[in-house]
C-alpha cells in the first residue's frame, strides 16, 4: 500500500508548528498505524531528516500514552486506541492528515507528543480513596452489589488517553472526571469523599482549561474504552448534591 | 536445529560431572555470598521477626530523609506512595508522561493471594509451596514464604482503594484458578487486573503529591547511579522534554524499573521498557543475578513482517480450548488450513505428552512451537525465510460447546486477535507463537530488598528474588505490590534509621565523575554521524539474544552468539546514526541509550546460560535433557543464584554464589509424560 502522510510537525513547546507532507510506499495492511509511522521514521532517518516524535508505549491499547488526530478523527476511524488501528482500515492512495491531540489544556510538547499533566493534576485533587498502607480491613468486610461493582469496573476502564477532550468541540474533559467521579462513587469504599471530590476535582478541571460539557457526545464516541455519556450525569447530580450539602 | 529427540547423548545425564564448564575464560570465580537479613528459625515467624528487629526511623527525622524511587509501575507507586504516607519525603521518577502508564498496567490475568475465600484448601504454605515449585527450586523459601504471607494484605489494600476486583452475586470477591494450580486463589478485573492494579496505586501517589509527601518527575529518565563513599546517594536523569540532564540526590535510592525483555527486541514488553537504571547500578557495583531468566509465554499474536514492533500476548486460558496443529508435510504449510485434511494434521502436544496434551507448561509449549517451525512446519506468512505460527484451533471446541459458549469465555481475545491479524478466529484458527514475556533474572537483593550497594534497594520484576527459574501465572502482580506496599517499607527503615546522612557536596569527585560520563555518553552518540539506525541494532541484537539465548540453549550457540553480540556492539559505537538534537525531546537518542545497555546486559545473559548447563525453570538447555528429551535440572552443581559483578568493560565478570538450600520442601524433578 502507498500512502501521502500529512504530519504536524512542530520543533517545541513555543515555534510554530506547520504540516509536512510526505509519500510512504510499501506499507503492509497487517501494520498497526504506529508501525507505518515506525517505518516513515526508519526512512526519513536514512534520508537524513530527523524522524516524527510521537508517544506509545504498550502497543496493546491500555496504557493510554497514544493519541493522534487521523484525518480529524481522535485514534482514527475506528473505536479504538492508536496502536491498536491497522492500515487496513486505509484504501491503498489514501491521503492521511496527522495532528497531535487539539485542546488548550494539552499543549503541544513537539511533533505529535502533547503534555497531558493536567488529568494528573486532576486526580491529585480527589481522585483516589483516602487509605494508607496497612489500614484496610479485611476485604470481605464489606460486600459490593455486583452490579455495582460491575458498573464501577466498567467505567474504570479509562486509560486517561485524553480522546474524550481532543474530540470535544469545547475541549472538555467532563468524560474523564466523569468516569473517575462514577468508578469511586459506586463504591462503599469511595462514599465519605463523594462530595469533597467532585467539588475538587471539578475545580481542577476548570482551572486547567478545559471547557464545559453541553451535551454534545463527540467524546463518547471516540472513547476506545467506550465509556459511557451517562458518567457525565452522574458528574453532574453528584456535585449538585455537594453542592447541595454546602461543599 | 536442534531435535530433541535426537541429539541425546546419555553421558550427559544423571549426576553432571564437576568438570563442565562451559563458560571457562569468560567469567573469574568469586567469594561465595549468603543472604545475611534473613532470620532464621520457624518459616511462619521469619519475617515477624525481621520487622521487629529492623529499626524505625524517628517519625520527627523522617521528613529529613530522602527517597528517590524509579519507575511507577506497581513495584515503584505503590513503594512512593508508602513511604510517603510514612512521612518521608520522596522523589518519583518515570519516563512515560504519566506514572499511570508504567507497563504493569498491560497485565491481563489477576493476581494470586492466599486468602482461601473458596475454602478449597488454599493456605500461605501452599501458595510458598506452589511458588517454589514452580520456580524449579530455584528461589530463597524466606523470601518467598514472607510473599505468600503478605499476599493476603494486598488484596485487603486494593479493595480499600477502591480497586474493582470481579465479584459474585452475593457481593463478595470471585476467584479463579490460574496457570494450572490446583486451587481458586486468583483475584481478577476481567481482563485487565493490571491496569485497575495501578491505577489504585497510582491514585494512592497522586495523594501523596498533593499531599506534599512525594513530588513527581515524568518524561524524567535515569541513565546515571550515584555511588558516594560506598553508598547509593542519588541518580542522574535526562529531562525527556527539555534534553537537561538533571542530578538529584537522597539518602537512599529504590530501583523498581521493572525487566528487561526488550533485549529481545520483540517481546510483550512496553515499547520503553528497557534495563538503563539496572544496568548502570551494576556497573557501578550492583550484582546481577540469574540475568538469563527469561519466561517465555506461548500464546502470542505471531510476527506478521519485518515491520513488526512489539508482540502481543493472549490469555493461555485459550488452550483449555483450543488444539494446537502444524501440517504433517511441509507442502501444506501455505495452505488455506481449512482445506488440510485431518489425517495431514500433526497435533504434535497431543503426540508427544498424551497426558497432558496441549495444557503443557509454558515452556514445554513454547519450545515445541519453535521446534516445529524449526523444522520447516510452521505456518502464517513467511518472515526472514521463516515461517513462525503453529495453529490454535478451536474448530473442535465450537463443535462441541457452540459458538456462543466460545463468544462468552473468550470473546475478548477473539475480537482483539481478528483486530491484529484481520482474521475470523471462529472460522480460520488462530496462529500463535511463543513470545518473551517476563524476566525472573534482575538486580541481586537481599532479604531486605538490598543490592550489594549500600543504600540502593530493588523492587518488583527489576530484582531477581522470588520466582526462582521460572513465574507461576498471576505473580507478577502480587510480587510488585508485596514488595512496594508491604516489603520495602519495613526493611528500608532499618537502612533510614542511621540517616540523614551527610549532604553530598555537589562537586564532590564521584557526582562530578558520574556526570561527565553521562555527558560524554551523549556526545559520543549524537556525534557518531553514522549510517545505521537505532533500531535496526536493537532488531539485530534481538535476533541473536531470541536464535542462542531464548528457549533452547546450547554451549555452541552461546558462545557464537556472545560473539556476535560484542561484534554488533562495536559497529554501533562507529557506525549508529541519531539525528536531531540533544537540548530537545529526542526519541532516537532515548533509544540509542537504551540499546547501548542492553548490548551490554546481552552479553551477560549469554555467560550466565553458558554456566547453567542444566535444563531448568523456563529453559532448556540442549545439553541437559533425560532420555527421551525432557528437561534435566542438575541440583547437585546448579541450586545457587547466579551473582555476577561488574569487573570493568574490557574484563571479565565475576560470579558469585549464593548457594540455595530447602528446609521445608523437598526437591522434585517436574514431569509431564
Amino acid at each position: 500500500m502507498k500512502f501521502t502522510l500529512n504530519i504536524w510537525r512542530q520543533p517545541d513547546a513555543v515555534t510554530a508548528g506547520k504540516i509536512h507532507t510526505y509519500e510512504l510506499d510499501e506499507v503492509s495492511e497487517d501494520m498497526s498505524f504506529l508501525e507505518m509511522l515506525d517505518v516513515l521514521n526508519e526512512d526519513l532517518n536514512a534520508k537524513g531528516e530527523e524522524p516524527v516524535a510521537f508517544d506509545s508505549d504498550c502497543r496493546e491499547g491500555i496504557c493510554g500514552s497514544c493519541g493522534l488526530m487521523i484525518n480529524g478523527e481522535a485514534h482514527g476511524p475506528e473505536v479504538t486506541t492508536t496502536c491498536q488501528l491497522h492500515m487496513r482500515s486505509f484504501k491503498d492512495g489514501d491521503s492521511i492528515t496527522i495532528e497531535p491531540w487539539r485542546a488548550d489544556a494539552f499543549p503541544v510538547v513537539k511533533d505529535l507528543v502533547v503534555d497531558r499533566g493536567a488529568f494528573d493534576r486532576i486526580i491529585q485533587q480527589g481522585g483516589y480513596i483516602s487509605v494508607n498502607t496497612g489500614a484496610a480491613p479485611d476485604a470481605h468486610a464489606t460486600p459490593v452489589p455486583k452490579d455495582k461493582a460491575d458498573r464501577a469496573f466498567d467505567v474504570a476502564t479509562c486509560i486517561s488517553c485524553g480522546a474524550c477532550v481532543a474530540a470535544c468541540p469545547n475541549g472538555s474533559a467532563s468524560l474523564f472526571v466523569g468516569a473517575k467521579i462514577t468508578h469511586l462513587g459506586e463504591l462503599p469504599q469511595g462514599q465519605a469523599e463523594r462530595d469533597t471530590r467532585v467539588v475538587n476535582m471539578v475545580a481542577q478541571h476548570d482551572h486547567e482549561g478545559f471547557g464545559g460539557c453541553t451535551n454534545i457526545g463527540e467524546c463518547t464516541a471516540a472513547c476506545p474504552k467506550e465509556i459511557p455519556l451517562d458518567v457525565i450525569s452522574r458528574l453532574n447530580w453528584d456535585l449538585h448534591a455537594a453542592l447541595r450539602h454546602g461543599k | 536445529m536442534p531435535d530433541t529427540t535426537n541429539t541425546f547423548d546419555a553421558s550427559h545425564t544423571g549426576r553432571l560431572d564437576d568438570e563442565y564448564d562451559d563458560a571457562a575464560g569468560y567469567y573469574v570465580d568469586g567469594d561465595p555470598i549468603a543472604d545475611t537479613k534473613a532470620p532464621g528459625g520457624p518459616l511462619e515467624e521469619r519475617w515477624d521477626t525481621r520487622q521487629f528487629e529492623a529499626r524505625i526511623a524517628n517519625p520527627a527525622n523522617r521528613r529529613r530523609l530522602s527517597v528517590i524511587v524509579v519507575g511507577t509501575g506497581l513495584a515503584g507507586a505503590s513503594a512512593a506512595a508508602t513511604l510517603g504516607e510514612a512521612g518521608y519525603v520522596v522523589k518519583s521518577f518515570c519516563y512515560q508522561d504519566s506514572p499511570r502508564r508504567a507497563h504493569s498496567i498491560a497485565a491481563q490475568g489477576g493476581i494470586n493471594a492466599a486468602k482461601n475465600y473458596k475454602g478449597d484448601g488454599d493456605s500461605v504454605f501452599r501458595l510458598f509451596y506452589d511458588t517454589i515449585k514452580g520456580g524449579d527450586y530455584r528461589a530463597r523459601e524466606s523470601n518467598v514464604y514472607r510473599l505468600a504471607q503478605v499476599s493476603r494484605n494486598i488484596i485487603d489494600q486494593c479493595v480499600a482503594q477502591g480497586v474493582p476486583f470481579a465479584r459474585e452475586y452475593g457481593g463478595l470477591l470471585d476467584n479463579r484458578s490460574f496457570g494450572g494450580v490446583q486451587v481458586s486463589r486468583t483475584f481478577y478485573a476481567r481482563g485487565q487486573t493490571g491496569q485497575q492494579l495501578l491505577i489504585g496505586a497510582y491514585q494512592a501517589l497522586e495523594r501523596q503529591v498533593a499531599a506534599g509527601t512525594v513530588k513527581c518527575y515524568t518524561r524524567h529518565e535515569m541513565v546515571e547511579l550515584i555511588v558516594v563513599d560506598g553508598r547509593a546517594r542519588g541518580i542522574i536523569v535526562r529531562d525527556l522534554v527539555t534534553g537537561e540532564i538533571e542530578t538529584y540526590f537522597a539518602d537512599v535510592v529504590v530501583l523498581a524499573n521493572g525487566g528487561y525483555g526488550n533485549v529481545f527486541f520483540l517481546s510483550t514488553n512496553a515499547m520503553g521498557s528497557n534495563v538503563t537504571a539496572s544496568w548502570r547500578a551494576h556497573r557501578k557495583g550492583a550484582y546481577m543475578a540469574n540475568p538469563c531468566y527469561t519466561q517465555i509465554h506461548p500464546t502470542c499474536i505471531p510476527v506478521s513482517g519485518a515491520h513488526q514492533s512489539k508482540l502481543t500476548l493472549m490469555s493461555e486460558s485459550l488452550r483449555n480450548d483450543g488444539r494446537i496443529w502444524v501440517p504433517k508435510n511441509k507442502a501444506d504449510c501455505d495452505k488455506d488450513p481449512r482445506d488440510i485434511p485431518e489425517e495431514d494434521r500433526d497435533y504434535y502436544l497431543e503426540r508427544i505428552y498424551p497426558a497432558f496434551g496441549n495444557l503443557v507448561p509454558r515452556d514445554i509449549a513454547s519450545r515445541q512451537a519453535k521446534n516445529m517451525c524449526d523444522e520447516g512446519r510452521g505456518v502464517g506468512p513467511e518472515v526472514e525465510g521463516v515461517r513462525r505460527g503453529v495453529y490454535l484451533d478451536f474448530e473442535e471446541a465450537i463443535g462441541r460447546l457452540g459458538r456462543d459458549a466460545i463468544e462468552n469465555k473468550y470473546g475478548n481475545l477473539f475480537d482483539m486477535y481478528a483486530r491484529i491479524t484481520g482474521e475470523d478466529p471462529y472460522s480460520v484458527p488462530m496462529r500463535i507463537y511463543p513470545a518473551v514475556h517476563y524476566v525472573m533474572g534482575g538486580l541481586w537483593v537481599d532479604y531486605d530488598l538490598q543490592s550489594t550497594i549500600p543504600g540502593l534497594f530493588v523492587t518488583g520484576e527489576a530484582n531477581f528474588s522470588d520466582h526462582g527459574a521460572n513465574r507461576l501465572g498471576a505473580s507478577a502482580l502480587m510480587q510488585g505490590l508485596a514488595d512496594g506496599y508491604f516489603v520495602l517499607p519495613n526493611t528500608i527503615r532499618d537502612y533510614l534509621a542511621e540517616g540523614p546522612f551527610e549532604k553530598v557536596a555537589e562537586d564532590d569527585p564521584a557526582v562530578v565523575e558520574a556526570q561527565e560520563s553521562v555527558r560524554s555518553r551523549i556526545h559520543q552518540l549524537m556525534n557518531t554521524n553514522g549510517t545505521r539506525s537505532v533500531d535496526s541494532y536493537h532488531r539485530e541484537l534481538g535476533n541473536i539474544m531470541w536464535e542462542y539465548c531464548g528457549m533452547e540453549r546450547s554451549a555452541d550457540g552461546l558462545k557464537k552468539a556472545i560473539d556476535l553480540i560484542r561484534t554488533l556492539k562495536q559497529d554501533f559505537w562507529r557506525n549508529v546514526k541519531v539525528l536531531g538534537a540533544a537540548e530537545t525531546m529526542n526519541q532516537s537518542l532515548e533509544r540509542a541509550g537504551r540499546v547501548a545497555d542492553f548490548f551490554e546486559l546481552g552479553e551477560l545473559m549469554c555467560l550466565d546460560a553458558l554456566n547453567r548447563r542444566e535444563s531448568c525453570g523456563g529453559h532448556f538447555r540442549a545439553e541437559s535433557q533425560t532420555e527421551d528429551g525432557e528437561a534435566l535440572r542438575h541440583d547437585d552443581t546448579y541450586a545457587y543464584v547466579a551473582a555476577w559483578e561488574w569487573a570493568g568493560a574490557d574484563e571479565k565478570p565475576v560470579l558469585h554464589k549464593e548457594n540455595l538450600t530447602y528446609e521445608f520442601v523437598e526437591m522434585k524433578q517436574r514431569s509431564y509424560k
